[in-house]
């Protein structure tokens, strides 16, 4: 466990609310994100694995400090152990923060792919670009054309290049691999891998838990705008049993390979989040206690559960 | 670039096909117009002539003419003419029409350039403004400018602003597009240019509003887009993205915007000339319509209708030359 050394990114309570108006002027706080706690450590994958709609992707914006102007957040962030507020994220973006979003429509239409991951400021070698274009399965003119020439895959690795280009100590990727083929995702990994082995910090959002567990070192169950449990790779090949967690435990079981079995219910969407415990309506094993007071984060077998009772 | 000449060539000939099609509608719409108002074409010209005419000598005029023939055969003999370039004669100025067309075309060209680049450059500058300050007091400010510009009638404004700079400052001549009493040939080009800045001033102010509401509307898009998020997650501040992401994306719509403001541009001028007696075609056209004069009013239609569609057709062509997306999909 890498517990020891000094944490790269450091999340603490993070919440996430959007100020929306419905009917009229009434104001409501629609929250995405409800007290989030993450910690990465230099020289590991750590993946945020969760369904649709859990709110992932608002997580990288949050980071990185790219959040719409209607979006209010509380909590604390901590990068190398300084608190990350709007001017170091400012500083910190595309210099030491790297972004891989998820797909073309986050490339410029109307700008060559070369000269995009290359990106703005100071020159970078063609060299190392097109050596990586190579890498990566990209074909030698890749870099004369234009987005809506890329197929789905060739954009995804295009935007993968461009966060591998730069010296980020952290990389946040946004479901990097759909649409490549199974080939090219694991290059793309690999690549990812070699990055958190010269000692960086890679955050891997994924709804592909196979994935997430085959490359990360360590697994964050998001659930409804929240982490439930994180818990080692080598925890969810070991079975349920390993998972600290009853959601874990029932995403465990609802894999293809483990029984395909689902549990009652669905997650609750931001504006109808129930009180205490997030999964509380959902838990086979839950008390009054649970519907109460959210759960604080405990430290159970090295890794850490948002559960009374988890073990 | 074999492929690419091609394409324009194919893109001229459909072009040119709809333009053709176009001008025969306007052309027969117009014709049906005309013969359905009371405006008598044999009366005008015969107060044209100044002098008295016998009946007798009325009917001849109009056998001459064919004014008693079915619409159909006058329209096609009408248009015989016409597609031999003759447009046939002026009955207000006694000249033909071409020319007069041709004479005033150059003197409203000279305004309608000065007007269109100041209205494009200046609306393409504000709405960038607004764009980039939205919702703060900039774009505020500059958004009821805007509206205000965008609503006003072009003569009014031509009025108030002759008040304000011509009676009252004595900045600028009252009208004319060259100063009075003064023979053609001495006229210079600095004078001519003088006599430009008004009217040209008023319809700039008439259409910049439009560009600008346009632009800032599509500045803001952008800004919303999924690439300047990312190009702020990598980093890229403000006035770096409007460099490298705002300005290319919207040039194209703004351009399109511009070629395709011809048709504002013509109806414009014809209230600015009007107002500062500027001796163009858009007082030629009023002229033409107030005194009856129906060749003029014809020919006028039919090359104002030319000038928008060549208009349209620039901007379909800068589109497919510029916008790499159609311009390798074409190849």
């Amino acid at each position: 466990m890498k517990q020891r050394s000094d944490s790269l990114l450091e999340i603490h309570d993070l919440s996430v609310s959007f100020r929306m108006y419905d009917q009229g002027l009434k104001q409501t706080d629609l929250r995405v994100i409800s007290d989030l706690h993450l910690t990465v450590y230099p020289g590991e994958i750590l993946a945020v694995a969760g369904s649709s709609g859990s709110g992932k992707s608002l997580l990288a914006s949050a980071i990185l400090g790219i959040l719409p102007g209607n979006a209010t957040v509380e909590g604390h962030l901590r990068f190398k152990g300084k608190e990350l507020n709007p001017k170091l994220q400012e500083r910190l973006r595309g210099t030491e923060i790297a972004f891989v979003p998820q797909s073309v429509a986050y490339l410029d239409p109307l700008m060559k792919v070369g000269a995009q991951a290359d990106g703005h400021g100071k020159p970078r070698s063609v060299q190392k670009r097109n050596g990586l274009f190579k890498r990566l399965g990209l074909p030698d003119n890749t870099p004369q054309l234009y987005p809506f020439q890329l197929s789905g895959g060739m954009a995804r690795r295009v935007l993968v290049s461009t966060a591998l280009l730069g010296e980020a100590e952290l990389i946040v990727a946004d479901e990097p691999t759909p649409g490549m083929s199974l080939d090219q995702a694991l290059e793309a990994l690999g690549m990812f891998r070699e990055m958190a082995d010269q000692g960086k910090g890679v955050i891997l959002i994924t709804h592909d838990i196979d994935l997430a567990v085959e490359f990360a070192d360590r697994v964050s169950v998001f659930y409804a705008g929240t982490t439930v449990e994180t818990a080692y790779g080598s925890d969810f090949k070991a079975g349920p049993d390993a998972l600290r967690h009853p959601y874990s435990k029932a995403l465990w079981r609802a894999l293809p390979q483990n029984g395909f079995q689902p549990i009652e219910g669905f997650q609750p969407y931001a504006g109808h989040l129930p009180e205490g415990c997030l999964f509380a309506p959902r838990c086979p094993f839950k008390t009054a206690e649970c519907t109460i007071k959210v759960p604080p984060v405990r430290e159970v077998r090295g890794g850490e559960v948002r559960c009374y009772y988890g073990t | 670039m074999k492929g690419s000449f091609k394409r324009l060539t194919r893109i001229f000939l459909t072009y040119g096909a709809k333009i053709v099609s176009i001008l025969l509608a306007v052309s027969i719409i117009s014709f049906i117009l005309v013969s359905a108002s009371p405006v008598d074409p044999v009366q005008q010209y015969i107060l044209g002539l100044g002098t008295a005419v016998s009946p007798e000598q009325r009917l001849e005029i109009e056998a001459y003419w064919g004014v008693n023939e079915p619409p159909v055969e006058r329209y096609l003999s009408w248009l015989w003419e016409v597609l031999h370039g003759n447009l046939g004669v002026s009955s207000l100025y006694r000249r033909p029409v071409a020319d007069i067309i041709s004479e005033r075309f150059f003197n409203s060209l000279a305004l309608m350039v000065w007007a269109w680049g100041l209205a494009g450059s200046m609306g393409f500058l504000i709405g960038c403004i607004m764009g980039m300050y939205r919702s703060r007091w900039p774009d505020k400010i500059l958004k009821k400018i805007c509206y205000i510009f965008s609503s006003v009638p072009a003569f009014w404004l031509g009025l108030v602003l002759l008040l304000i700079f011509s009676v009252w400052l004595k900045w600028l001549p009252i009208g004319f597009s060259s100063p009075i009493g003064m023979l053609h040939e001495e006229v210079t080009v600095w004078q001519r240019l003088y006599h430009l800045i008004l009217p040209a001033f008023t319809l700039s102010l008439m259409s910049f509003a439009n560009i600008a509401l346009h632009t800032r509307q599509k500045l803001i898009d952008v800004l919303n887009s999924e690439y300047v998020l990312f190009a702020r997650a990598r980093g890229e501040g403000r006035w770096t993205i409007l460099r490298r992401h705002g300005l290319r994306n919207i040039l194209l719509p703004a351009m399109t915007l511009q070629f395709a403001s011809f048709s504002e541009l013509f109806g414009g001028s014809v209230m600015a000339e009007n107002v500062f007696s500027y001796p163009g075609l858009g007082s030629a056209v009023s002229a033409a319509g107030l005194n009856s004069d129906v060749p003029l009013l014809l020919g006028l239609t039919l090359f104002s209708t030319l000038f928008v569609c060549t208009g349209n057709l620039i901007a379909n062509l800068l589109y497919g030359i510029i916008d790499p997306r159609i311009k390798e999909a074409g190849q």
